[in-house]
């Protein structure tokens, strides 16, 4: 039909389209827009020299210039999207990078591995209701010993291994006076753990002068043993995250009665007998007791009314277990190639 | 205390074997630390006879022995020991005896001369540290019979570590009886009859000091054999026991330690003058003791003196001069029974820790002292002869310990155990550990025997209760008993928190002693007062720390040295101050930075730290107070750190802590070769901070518009920041620090600070009008006050 009109539009649409598959760019494709679809573009031109043609004619012509023109813009933004799909993947491509290099900027670091284990201790206590107490490391004689019914010259003040500065004054060598402190100033019940530094003067290949303890007190009107061996029980078992065999073995401190070492199943053989347990398939991890009536006469809670437990346990001992450290000295050394690994 | 199995099972013989016996002990309470085989082993070895001795022709220190092994023919072997002689009893290794250390005995030709196995010492035989020649064996040694067999060498050492409440135990009875009543099983109780005089020397006794030593048992023993040597079996108990024979007196005594926990002890009669006297030391009395030491005594000594001078130190050791020897003949022997109290502390005074001591610290039964003497008489008389006399016996009943009976209620033994047992239960275990009760309405009324000084107090029956019936069979309570929930507050400072900053910002928790050396505290706080060990480990570690920067220090040195280039660490714990109000013990956190501000990495540079990259850390621990407008770093000098680089931090003009730069000529002396920049804050200031409270957001939009101005050097940024608040007051949402810079085109003495202002009002939407005049107010205000003018 177009060709009846003698305006040349079949042969002008097939030339634009060319020219816009050719279009190697954007640009490029606005230029062919323009030749053929612009203000003065060559469609657009032929449109406008529609009122020379007869009459009749016009309707015809028109229809297929219109066609023309929709033929040539589908053109235009078919190559507008294949050009901006070859834009995108080329920039894709250009920004391809090795997201196997390290990541930038600051790096963490990290905690010691004994707060590491006496943040997971104090953690368990708080869940079974105990409150975190602190007191002196610098103590008195009475706290650290007389009031804990550990008079001068008892055996087990000999076996302390005290660090002193005069007749009075002396490093606490447990956390244990902590229990007389809380008992002075506060009046049952009483739920409390005291975590902290403990100095004894002994230097070897498995002792240091300084270690953490944390001691454990309840005083209430119903508490028994028993209640002692089910607090001890569940922390030690979630502590190791593990069901463990414990055994509550008879023993002495001078502020409790009944008071028991326990040992737990050995973590490192599952109890079969190694060289951390010595072949025995058991390792001593706490000391633990009822309170001995004589501490509570001391800081004026009556024996009769009132029970109590206390627990005791070496925060080192039990971080090394943990973590399989096999030298306490290490902790103290502070070598960051040591310290790194507890992160 | 360590004892051979075989001997307590003469005793108690339960039908469990060594293992299950250790474990028993263990689990009542007697922890046993080791159990060792009383000889390693070997086999072959035999009671020979040395038939003659003749010497090596082609050797001078060998000699050639004919032995008699109970065979048909004597054994030809060659020996090199100096000891050995014709008519002696010898173990005998024959051909195919293996020893210790998996030594075969083979026939060997020794210069020429053949030898058919080896005269063997106690060392060889693991029965000795080492020994000075053959081992003699007495005369009446079974001749032929297996060494191994004759000595029972079959048997365990077993060493129990007893708790200091358990002087009971320090003897095989005391240990025998609670095998017994674990076991449920007869005890066999030593036959001890009294031995009768056959003279009537009596040696006086005066008591002058009763409330130490109550009671003081002797006796005279004469003309004892002094060629006389101590029984191979008393011999291998003592070394099985962990003691070195002596002499006759000295090891029958110390077998009645071992046997019954009685110490005892010989004087040579002959050198004691006038009578025995039980008192108190005069001050600086001096006594010549028997481990070679000259002890200068003090009054509240007890001794054991003669008429004339003080002979022993009561309880803990004998004196040189009165010695049992071997010339000695007469013997006075002693056993007495001194009050815990009077011992406690006097051996550790003088440097001693004896067998004695031990015991007479814990408490020796004071029922025992007769029956202990007459036990040694015998043993004694069996080996030396002699002629006894009578029992001495001098006491002061009234400072005899008498254990009031104690009370026991049957509910209070559920009440504390957790765990309700029947009355015949109780009552069974009270009787088989040898109390005496007596049926009451609400319990019992118990006497424990004289032996148990544990016995004081109710609960002690209790737990003793608890013990034998087996804490194993305590039930498991998780009942939730009292919960006190007293929290912390809201706003109190989290060290946890803090601790966990730091982590993240890149610092690595450090723990130190908290005892330093005298040396770098006087580096770091040459001012402060220190408090001092009394009892160092070393002068390493013998002054308190008043500040975290020694550990800190020596901790970066160390791991300096250890190739660490880039160092973040910190540490929280007492610092020591003694101040006006005496002693202060103050929690604090402190921080040491060295080395880049970023570890070594790809597409970033790293420049070295310098002040504010850690004045941003402390900042951060901050504002976890939720304050961190209200403080402030105030320039300040420390002796430690750099005059220029050192900030004092207040809040709300208190001081709280301090930073800066270690000072250049300290780091010289401490071997840095870098920068080192450090931090201290004391905990307890932080520990009020500021519940948040919610503040509506402005719907209006905020402007912002920059200024740069020139301000002398010396005006510090804080001056400008407060100036700028000041004026544009609640105007001002936020002023930035873009740049602050010094150099080309501005003139020396003077510094251009680029500030971004952020204004934005809760009310309005900000005029230009107002945004110009509030610009105008905040920069004729900073020229006034501060010298300021716009850069151009």
């Amino acid at each position: 039909m177009a060709e009846q009109t003698g305006l040349g539009i079949d042969s002008l649409q097939a030339a634009a389209i060319a020219s816009i598959a050719q279009a190697a760019d954007s640009m490029a494709l606005d230029q062919a827009r323009v030749r053929y679809l612009g203000k003065s573009g060559e469609l657009t031109v032929l449109l406008k020299q529609l009122g020379t043609l007869p009459v009749a004619e016009r309707p015809a012509a028109g229809q297929a210039i219109n066609l023309a023109k929709d033929a040539v813009q589908r053109a235009i933004d078919e190559r507008k999207s294949v050009l901006e799909t070859a834009a995108l993947a080329a920039r894709l491509a250009a920004e391809r990078i090795d997201v196997t290099l390290p990541g930038r900027g600051q790096r963490p670091g990290g905690l010691h591995p004994v707060t590491r284990a006496l943040r997971r201790i104090e953690r368990l206590f708080a869940n079974a209701g105990f409150v975190v107490v602190e007191g002196p490391e610098v103590e008195d004689a009475y706290h650290n010993f007389e009031a804990l019914n550990i008079p001068e010259h008892h055996p087990a003040r000999a076996m302390h291994d005290t660090f002193y500065f005069d007749r009075d004054r002396l490093l606490r060598t447990h956390t244990s006076p902590v229990q007389i402190r809380v008992m002075e100033e506060q009046a049952p019940p009483l739920k409390v753990i005291a975590p902290g530094r403990v100095y004894r003067c002994d230097s070897d290949l498995t002792h240091t002068p300084m270690f953490h303890q944390v001691e454990g007190l309840l005083v209430d009107e119903q508490v028994s043993f028993a209640d002692l061996k089910g607090v001890l029980y569940d922390f030690l078992t979630n502590f190791f995250e593990r069901d463990l065999k414990l055994r509550f073995r008879p023993s002495y401190f001078p502020f409790t009665e009944p008071s028991a070492e326990v040992d737990i199943q050995c973590v490192m053989c599952d109890g079969a007998g190694c060289r951390v347990c010595k072949q025995t398939g058991w390792l001593e991890v706490l000391g633990c007791g009822m309170v001995y009536p004589e501490v509570f006469r001391h800081v004026g809670i009556d024996p009769e009314r009132y029970l109590g437990y206390a627990f005791g346990m070496g925060v080192e001992r039990l971080a090394m277990l943990r973590y399989g450290i096999d030298d306490i000295r290490l902790n103290f050394e502070n070598d960051l190639r040591y310290l790194r690994q507890f992160a | 205390m360590r004892f051979s199995e075989a001997w307590l099972r003469e005793w108690v013989n339960p039908p469990v074997d060594t293992q299950q016996l250790a474990d028993q002990l263990s689990m009542a309470g007697l922890e046993v630390d080791a159990v060792e085989p009383a000889a390693p082993a070997f086999s072959g070895v035999r009671v020979g006879l040395v038939l003659s001795v003749a010497p090596h022709p082609d050797a001078a220190k060998l000699r050639v022995c004919s032995v008699d092994v109970g065979e048909d023919e004597p054994l030809q072997i060659i020996c090199g020991a100096a000891n050995v002689a014709e008519g002696l009893k010898v173990p005998v290794a024959t051909i195919g005896a293996c020893l210790p250390g998996d030594f075969k005995i083979k026939r060997a030709k020794l210069r020429g001369i053949e030898s058919f196995g080896m005269i063997c010492s106690a060392s060889e035989l693991g029965l000795a540290e080492s020994s000075d020649g053959i081992l003699p064996l007495p005369a009446d040694a079974p001749l032929g019979e297996d060494f191994r067999t004759w000595l029972a060498l079959d048997d365990f050492c077993v060493e129990v570590d007893l708790t200091p409440d358990r002087g009971d135990c320090l003897g095989l009875a005391g240990l025998a009886r609670e095998v017994a009543v674990i076991n449920r099983v007869p005890l066999t109780p030593l036959a001890i009859a009294p031995v009768p005089a056959t003279r009537e020397d009596r040696f006086p006794v005066r008591l002058m000091a009763p409330e130490a030593c109550p009671r003081y048992v002797c006796r005279v023993i004469r003309a004892i054999d002094g060629q006389a040597v101590t029984p191979m079996w008393m011999r291998e108990r003592l070394r099985r026991g962990g003691l070195r024979s002596i002499s006759p007196v000295v090891d029958v005594t110390n077998y009645v330690l071992l046997e019954l926990g009685q110490p005892m002890h010989g004087f040579d009669l002959a050198k004691l003058s006038g009578e025995i006297r039980v008192r108190l030391a005069g001050e600086g009395e001096s006594l010549a003791l028997l481990n070679g030491e000259q002890a200068t005594l003090r009054a509240d000594t007890l001794v054991i003196a003669d008429a004339e001078r003080a002979v022993a130190l009561a309880g803990v050791m004998g004196g040189a001069e009165t010695s049992v020897g071997p010339e000695t003949r007469d013997v006075l022997l002693e056993s007495a029974f001194f009050a815990p109290i009077a011992i406690s502390g006097k051996a550790r005074r003088y440097g001693l820790h004896t067998d004695s001591s031990h015991r007479f610290e814990r408490g020796v039964d004071p029922q025992l002292q007769v029956r202990a003497i007459e036990r040694a008489t015998r043993l004694l008389l069996d080996i030396v002869g002699g002629e006894p006399g009578p029992v001495v016996e001098v006491s002061s009943q009234s400072h005899l310990p008498c254990a009031e009976p104690l009370p026991l209620r049957a509910e209070r033994v559920s009440r504390i155990l957790g765990l309700r047992l029947s009355a015949e239960t109780i009552e069974d275990i009270l009787e088989r550990l040898g109390m005496i009760i007596e049926r009451r309405e609400d319990g019992w009324l118990v006497r424990p025997p004289s032996a148990r000084f544990d016995l004081v107090r109710e609960v002690d029956l209790i737990a003793d209760i608890g013990r034998i019936h087996g804490y194993d069979l305590i039930p498991v309570s998780h009942a939730s008993s009292a919960s006190v929930t007293k929290s912390d507050a809201e706003t109190s400072f989290d060290l946890d928190r803090a601790r966990l900053a730091l982590v993240d910002r890149g610092f690595q928790e450090v723990i130190t002693y908290s005892f330093v050396s005298p040396e770098i505290q006087a580096l770091v706080e040459p001012d402060a007062r220190t408090l001092r060990l009394a009892n160092p480990l070393s002068a390493e570690l013998s002054v308190m720390r008043t500040s975290l920067w020694p550990g800190l220090l020596q901790t970066a040195a160390y791991n300096r040295a250890r190739q660490m280039e880039r160092i973040r660490i910190f540490e929280t714990g007492l610092r020591f101050r003694t101040g006006t109000d005496g002693l202060e013990q103050t929690p604090g956190v402190g921080g040491l930075a060295m080395g880049g501000t970023l570890p070594e990495q790809w597409g970033q540079k790293s420049s070295p730290v310098d002040f504010h990259d850690l004045k941003a850390d402390v900042e951060a621990l901050l504002a976890l107070t939720g304050t961190a407008e209200r403080f402030r770093f105030v320039a300040a000098e420390h002796p430690a750190l750099h005059p220029g680089q050192t900030a004092r931090i207040e809040r709300d003009g208190e001081p709280v802590g301090l930073m800066g730069m270690l000072h250049p000529s300290l780091a010289a002396k401490l071997d840095f070769d870098a920068d080192v920049f450090l931090f201290e804050l004391d905990i307890a200031p932080l520990g009020s901070g500021l519940l948040p409270r919610y503040a509506k957001i402005s719907r209006f939009p905020g402007i912002r518009r920059d200024l740069a101005i020139l301000v002398d050097r010396e005006v510090s940024y804080d001056a400008v920041s407060r100036c700028v608040r000041s004026v544009a007051s609640e105007l001002l949402r936020e002023l930035i620090l873009f740049d602050v810079y010094t150099g080309q085109n501005i003139d020396s003495g003077r510094k251009s600070l680029a500030l971004g202002l952020i204004l934005q009002s809760s009310s309005q939407t900000l005029t230009e009008g107002l945004i110009e005049e509030t610009v105008e107010r905040i920069l004729e205000r900073l020229a006034t006050e501060l010298g300021a003018r716009l850069r151009d």
